[in-house]
């Protein structure tokens, strides 16, 4: 199987990986996946007081395409507001990287991991927000 | 490019295909035409095949069926024997850890009315000669069991397996495929009926394999899957492959002369890439280390995934992992989950098996390549993180998908 430049491009330079302190109140952590499964994502924001993503850090234990496209959301999160990364889809990730059928999980781990770590940081801030259903 | 995926297939030694070639252009006779020298010559060839496979397994040369390949085998050993006793019983002993071409196999008998037993392993991936022999029921009529596993090179105790199934009446059958080549095999000394390997597992060409069918204590037979011309006995018809079988005998030949030499080679560096990555943090070797192949190990390393520890070195190192993602069913390795290890550690690994052609110098790189990999993707890796900042990854609530 060949991987798409793209998932190479981040597989081998990727993009903000780190760790922010999940104690700050301004830091959201989504934590999904489990290693039995062969995929677990941590991805991190940090919000300041407008509402707005200044910075994003990922880790993730899986195979290129999970590290590819946990990469990517940390590029598309950081100057987004919370409402526009959590608009966020799957497929737009699927589109970007030019994701084979067997690897869509892949984004939907990382599209999990966003919404993850933005209901962190708005229970961390007593922020409810409907969820969309 | 290094090549440490021998277990997959190995490539061809160059004195195989020397004595092949001239078998395709101007000694093209069928082996079965007997009335003219054309025939003669490649039916010649061919018998000296068998003997060359028989001297290297320890068999009469009559006791030799030719096949396209093991699949093949292990489906006229499995099926045939089953049509053939019929009469005597419809159950089939095996392992959970065979090769899917015996588990496929099985399960196709399964729905024709055959009952198999499935023995687990344990945590070395050790069958349990206990168990095996009070699975044998009065109407157990092949007990199917591999030489060696494919993917973390377990050697199983044939001899044992072959006494209990002689002391009980009962056929066995092992699937040699890792083993012939590699290993001394004795099919009589071991009390093994029937026997199938094949050419490019040990160096020799694809499309050729071999079935050994006892014919003496017993006296074996299989039912023909494929109706034809009644080659081999009867039992696979087809115009014999010979530039195929000239190729497996030749491999044969030299694997008998030079195995000893190789094996000792081989497993020396074998263990010196077991040693180098067992001083690294949360590595485990998988398998049966005393008993294993001398030129596979199978290792995992924790809180790292197999393919995306691949990504980091698949433009230079060629070999296999029992990660999920690197096959199309995302279901990790189902010998290593047989071990009862945990699907964690199956996603972390790593199968290495080297042969003929392997360098000190392309260990020495992969060695370094492979743990250069494992360090990066470690330093990707949240699980890792977790793992030294002291948390028990058993105690976190994941999200399972």
């Amino acid at each position: 199987m060949a991987y798409s430049d793209k998932v190479l491009d981040h597989f081998n330079n990727p993009r903000n990986v780190g760790t922010l302190d999940k104690d700050q109140k301004n830091v959201g952590t989504g934590l999904v996946g489990a290693p039995e499964c062969g995929d677990v994502m941590r991805l991190q924001i940090e919000v300041d007081d407008s509402g707005v993503i200044t910075d994003a850090k990922f880790k993730t234990f899986g195979c290129g395409s999970a590290i590819a496209s946990s990469s990517l959301a940390t590029e598309w999160l950081k100057g987004k507001s919370l409402h526009e990364a959590s608009s966020i889809d799957n497929m737009d990730i699927v589109e970007e990287l030019e994701l084979p059928p067997v690897k869509i999980h892949c984004s939907v781990l990382a599209e999990d991991a966003i919404k993850a770590a933005i209901k962190d940081y708005q229970e961390k801030n007593g922020i409810f927000i409907q969820e969309e259903k | 490019m290094i090549y440490l995926d021998n277990n997959a297939t190995t490539p061809m030694d160059k004195r195989v295909l020397e004595a092949m070639l001239p078998y395709f252009t101007e000694k093209f006779g069928n082996a079965a035409s007997r009335n003219h020298p054309y025939g003669w010559v490649a039916e010649e060839a061919v018998d000296y095949s068998r003997e060359q496979i028989a001297a290297l397994i320890g068999a009469d040369e009559k006791e030799i069926i030719f096949t396209s390949g093991s699949t093949e085998a292990i489906n006229l050993a499995i099926k045939g024997v089953a049509d053939m006793y019929a009469g005597k019983g419809n159950h089939i002993i095996t392992l959970t850890t065979e090769h899917k071409a015996v588990l496929d196999t099985c399960h196709a008998l399964e729905k024709k009315g055959i009952e198999v037993t499935y023995l687990s392993v344990d945590d070395k991936g050790k069958i349990n000669l206990k168990e095996l022999e009070e699975a044998i029921r009065p109407s157990t009529i092949l007990v199917a069991i591999m030489y060696a596993n494919n993917e973390i090179g377990n050697i199983h105790p044939v001899d044992a397996i072959g006494e209990i199934c002689n002391r009980k009446g009962v056929l066995f059958f092992s699937d040699a495929t890792q083993a012939v080549g590699k290993i001394p095999v004795d099919v009589k000394k071991s009390g093994i009926h029937l026997l199938c390997f094949s050419g490019h597992k040990m160096y020799g060409p694809k499309g050729i394999g071999v079935l050994y069918v006892s014919r003496k204590n017993p006296r074996v037979k299989v039912t023909a899957q494929m109706d034809g011309g009644g080659h081999e006995r009867g039992m696979r018809s087809g115009t014999l492959n010979v530039p195929g079988i000239v190729g497996i005998g030749k491999a044969a030949a030299i694997a008998r002369e030079e195995m000893f030499e190789e094996a000792k080679r081989l497993s020396g560096l074998r263990d010196k890439i077991d040693q180098i990555f067992l001083e690294m943090e949360e590595v485990v070797l998988n398998g049966d280390i005393e008993n294993r192949l001398p030129h596979v190990t199978n290792i995992s390393f924790k809180h790292v995934e197999g393919e995306g520890l691949m990504m980091t070195f698949n433009q230079d190192i060629a070999l296999s992992s029992g990660s999920a993602c690197t096959s199309a069913s995302l279901e990790p390795s189902y010998v290593l989950k047989a071990l009862g290890l945990g699907d964690d550690l199956a996603h972390s690994s790593l199968r290495l098996s080297l042969g003929r052609f392997t360098t000190e110098e392309e260990v020495d790189a992969a060695i370094a390549k492979i743990k250069a990999g494992v360090e990066h993707m470690r330093s990707l890796s949240p699980i890792w993180e977790m793992y030294k900042d002291g948390i028990d990854l058993k105690t976190v609530k994941w999200t399972e998908h």
